[in-house]
């Protein structure tokens, strides 16, 4: 089972919805790895959606190619990462019109990203769906170097730029895509807390 | 009468000092013996002379100390002011906001001189003699809101209104109670007080959204926030947190009086008016505990409250450690004679401490 | 915190000024023109603002709404077009009939409920009739900032085109004009179509066009948020009633001609208000009891909230029943 229940949390937190079909001039639908299952169940409500739709795909290792690639959407692209494709997700955007509709699905770092590119293009972050599946995983920003951490699993962690050991807030950045780390031994250095896995 | 400014630090040896005028100045934030939250909100027309409310933007002794000590978390950090693109205008909405009410107020040390759009600006604390094209950004140092914001004490957010929401879209930030425009920025009002516990429960962001929303042009709006720090620090970031957390950890019974400082915001709200966007400027004021006390009703009140607080406030305000430490010290200075309402001190009207 | 215990004045500030032209467009628009009486220059504003303007009917004061419709640039003098409303409750009859050149008037400190998004990439503004009104603030502040826009505006005649010859004029590419009588109407869904990403659309007139508009821009994929409409409704005649004010401890009677507002206005009690057309929620009112039916009208509260009996907007809302008792 992809699909994960986030505990209720704070307000700044992203809550994920379940992708549906929307009346639109054009659909751009961004996946990486079970994000592909959100996809062909959307396809299942509405394969006239994905007849007009581009996807862009990020496997990670999974095996949803074939399967993806069967609905026949009129554009599709499968990269080898989320940076990979970001040159292309920005055209795509650039020359979009009003009337498209973004559906994001995968990991939160994913939706996270693409999401802040579609506002970035002009899409009011209300009018962007998204779908959690796959990895709990969080995209981490460390607020004392600003550095990013990709996939932290557990808190606190190792910050991957400065060292610095962060405990993990539920406070989210849109505009970063991240998460807030924290410094875990601010006022008592060197007492870190053992690392719990996240929602462990 | 023209202000003497101190020559004083917020950082290192921390010279910073309130002269007997700024502590009888002091906007204390407690009108009776128990703190909650609540939408405190009133005018901003003015207030007590002499009292930090009279004017729009209060200037003190500390300016030109303040103003040093932004010039230097900026050069460390710049993130710390930062607009959104569609923010310029509300940027110049703000400069000439501070501009206008710094020379009416304080025409001895602030001078705009208007001829159409070409503006001659002159701080004579800072002194700087500047001419340049209103609405053009090219004539300016930097973007309009990083410029006038280097000459005002206190905060600066600019939040933009739209779809009855405000956002958190453009600021000058380097007095903050623990909170970062690097990563809040582009945040709705309830995402930035997301981290507040108690208060979305009670409703209070709800009410004060809808408050705030409502705020015209011509009625600004004023209410008071505070925390405590340790050491009178001025950029208690998260970003430095690594750096000054372990300050918390220095105080002593011996050096609490004077390393204990009660944090006070002012937060004002202003509708701008090309933009409509709301200017909220958060101007912080420190005071030692040892200052604060020789107000024996405010030495009363601050020992009631912070005994009674709530658990949940005190660690969200950071000193649910230090709290026995801050009780003993305080106890000293509360004979549990009863204090009168409101803010002010009534020096004339309020018993010396009786034991 | 009561530093200096001030009780808010119910709306916005006000300005006294002088009516320094009145200039009939054409047979049902008359643009009012007015200048500070103390001289200093007005407040700037952002496109799409709007004054109350008091009026002093023969010991009737009237309160209504008008767009600000002067260059918000230009502090030397605001304006507002009063479109003629033979049917209405007095207050366009008031201006057309009686106010001169001269004359001292009040009106309020601007209040934009129908601003410009800033961070749009072109703005597509639709007017209908005296709708156009917001639009001419807008344009002048775009104007200034190099923004781009459009404007679609439908009027019902030639010789009611409030405008059209003057913005055709300066803006010939950008201003295009659909006539009701002529069978010419707005192409809404080609415009909406292949516009780019982070157009906003604006809406300004009857509320059968604002409402066709936000349903055709949602069919046609647009975010809601990206569709602007500002409709002030005028409140409604309805049957008299009345209604007991806890707070000044005082029951008055609400005419047939006159809002719940204005009824406690005329009895002396202090209500909050700003836009006194059911979208600000300045005065929302909390209902203490009621024995009866509502009759809502505004845009401010939800459905739940219409529903639930417990609040009330007096502007625009009205009450039929037994009884009513409200927490002012």
């Amino acid at each position: 089972m992809s699909k994960f229940q986030f505990p209720e949390s704070i307000k700044s937190r992203p809550v994920y919805g379940t992708l549906e079909p929307r009346p639109g001039k054009a659909h751009l639908l961004i996946a990486d790895a079970e994000g592909a299952e959100a996809i062909l169940d959307l396809a299942a409500q509405d394969a006239d959606l994905i007849a007009k739709a581009h996807i862009i795909f990020i496997p990670k290792g999974t095996d949803y190619s074939d399967k993806l690639r069967a609905l026949n959407p009129a554009q599709y692209y499968e990269g080898p990462s989320y940076e990979a494709s970001l040159q292309r997700l920005r055209h795509v955007l650039a020359h979009a019109h009003q009337g498209l509709q973004v559906y994001l699905t995968g990991t939160e770092g994913l939706m996270g990203q693409a999401q802040n590119e579609a506002m970035q293009a002009g899409i009011p972050h209300t009018a962007i769906q998204t779908e959690h599946r796959g990895s709990v995983a969080r995209r981490m920003q460390c607020v004392h170097c600003k550095g990013i951490t990709e996939d932290v699993m557990h808190d606190p962690f190792q910050c991957a730029h400065c060292g610095l050991h962060l405990f993990v807030r539920d406070h989210y950045s849109r505009r970063l895509a991240a998460f807030q780390g924290v410094r875990v031994d601010a006022e008592d250095p060197g007492n870190i807390p053992d690392p719990v896995e996240l929602y462990s | 009468m023209t202000i003497q400014f101190n020559e004083e630090t917020f950082r290192d040896d921390y010279s910073f000092r309130n002269s007997e005028w700024a502590i009888k100045r002091f906007p204390f934030p407690f009108h009776e013996d128990s703190y909650m939250y609540s939408v405190n909100m009133e005018q901003h027309r003015g207030g007590p002379e002499g009292s930090v409310y009279e004017k729009r933007f209060d200037v003190d002794e500390h300016y030109v100390s303040e103003m040093r000590d932004r010039a230097m978390v900026l050069a460390d950090d710049p993130l710390r002011c930062q607009s959104l693109p569609h923010m310029t205008l509300a940027g110049w909405d703000t400069l000439e906001l501070i501009m206008v009410s710094k020379s009416e107020d304080y025409p001895d040390l602030f001078e705009l001189h208007r001829d159409g759009d070409r503006w001659r600006w002159i701080n004579k604390p800072m002194g700087i003699d500047h001419t340049f094209t209103f609405l053009d950004e090219t004539t300016l140092p930097c973007d309009p809101l990083e410029y006038i914001t280097r000459q005002a004490q206190g905060d600066f957010a600019v939040l933009d209104q739209r779809d009855e929401m405000l956002y958190m879209d453009a600021g000058m930030i380097t007095t903050q109670a623990d909170w970062s425009l690097d990563f809040d920025i582009g945040m709705d009002f309830f995402e930035w007080h997301a981290p507040v516990p108690l208060a979305h429960e009670m409703g209070i962001f709800k009410r004060a959204l809808k408050f705030l929303l409502n705020i015209q042009q011509g009625a600004p709006a004023r209410r008071l926030n505070w925390t405590m720090t340790v050491n009178p620090l001025l950029d208690t970031s998260p970003e430095n947190y690594h750096k000054w957390g372990v300050q918390k950890t220095t105080l002593t019974p011996e050096n609490i009086g004077s390393k204990q400082h009660l944090r006070v915001e002012l937060q004002t709200f202003y509708r701008l008016p090309r933009s409509n966007a709301l200017l909220f400027p958060i101007r912080c004021y420190l005071i030692a505990f040892q200052d604060l006390v020789s107000m024996p009703k405010w030495g009363r009140r601050l020992h009631r409250v912070i005994r009674d607080l709530p658990e949940e406030l005190a660690t969200y305000k950071g000193f649910i450690d230090n709290r026995p430490m801050m009780l003993d010290y305080l106890s000293k200075f509360d004979d549990g004679l009863p204090t009168s309402p409101g803010v002010f001190p009534d020096l004339e009207s309020e018993p010396p401490l009786q034991k | 915190m009561s530093a200096a215990p001030q009780k808010a004045k119910p709306g916005a500030e006000q300005i006294p000024v002088t009516v320094s032209a009145v200039v009939p467009l054409n047979d049902l628009v008359t643009r009012f023109e007015f200048k500070r009486t103390d001289g200093a220059p007005f407040p700037t504003f952002s496109g799409g603002a709007h004054t109350v303007v008091t009026m002093q009917d023969d010991g009737r004061t009237r309160l209504n709404p008008y767009s600000l419709m002067s260059d918000p640039a230009d502090t030397s003098t605001y304006a507002i077009s009063v479109r003629r409303d033979d049917q209405g409750r007095g207050g366009s009859l008031f201006m057309h009939t009686r106010v001169k050149v001269g004359d001292e008037m009040t009106l309020t400190y601007p209040v934009n409920l129908f601003s410009l998004d800033l961070r749009a990439r072109k703005h597509l503004f639709f007017a209908g009739g005296i709708g156009i009104t917001p639009f001419m603030s807008m344009i002048a502040q775009l104007e200034r900032m190099n923004g781009h826009w459009e404007l679609h505006y439908a009027v019902r005649t030639e010789a009611l085109g409030t405008y059209v010859d003057e913005l055709r004029y300066k803006f010939p590419n950008k201003v295009h004009v659909y006539y009701d009588d002529q069978n010419d109407a707005i192409p809404l869904e080609s415009l909406l179509d292949g516009q780019p990403l982070g157009t906003n659309a604006y809406v300004c007139g009857p509320k059968g066009m604002i409402d066709w508009v936000h349903a055709t821009a949602a069919a046609s994929g647009w975010p809601d948020a990206q569709v602007h409409s500002e409709e002030f409704m005028a409140p409604q005649p309805g049957a008299p009633f009345e209604v007991r004010l806890c707070k000044s401890d005082k029951t008055i009677k609400v005419g047939e001609n006159e809002s719940l507002l204005e009824a406690m206005e005329r009895e002396g009690v202090e209500a909050p208000f700003l836009c006194r057309g059911g979208a600000c929620g300045q005065c929302e009112t909390d209902v203490v009891s009621y024995d009866g039916e509502f009759v809502h009208r505004d845009h401010w509260l939800d459905d739940d909230q219409h529903a639930s009996g417990q609040k009330i907007m007096p502007c625009v809302s009205r009450f039929v029943g037994k009884s009513l008792e409200l927490d002012r």
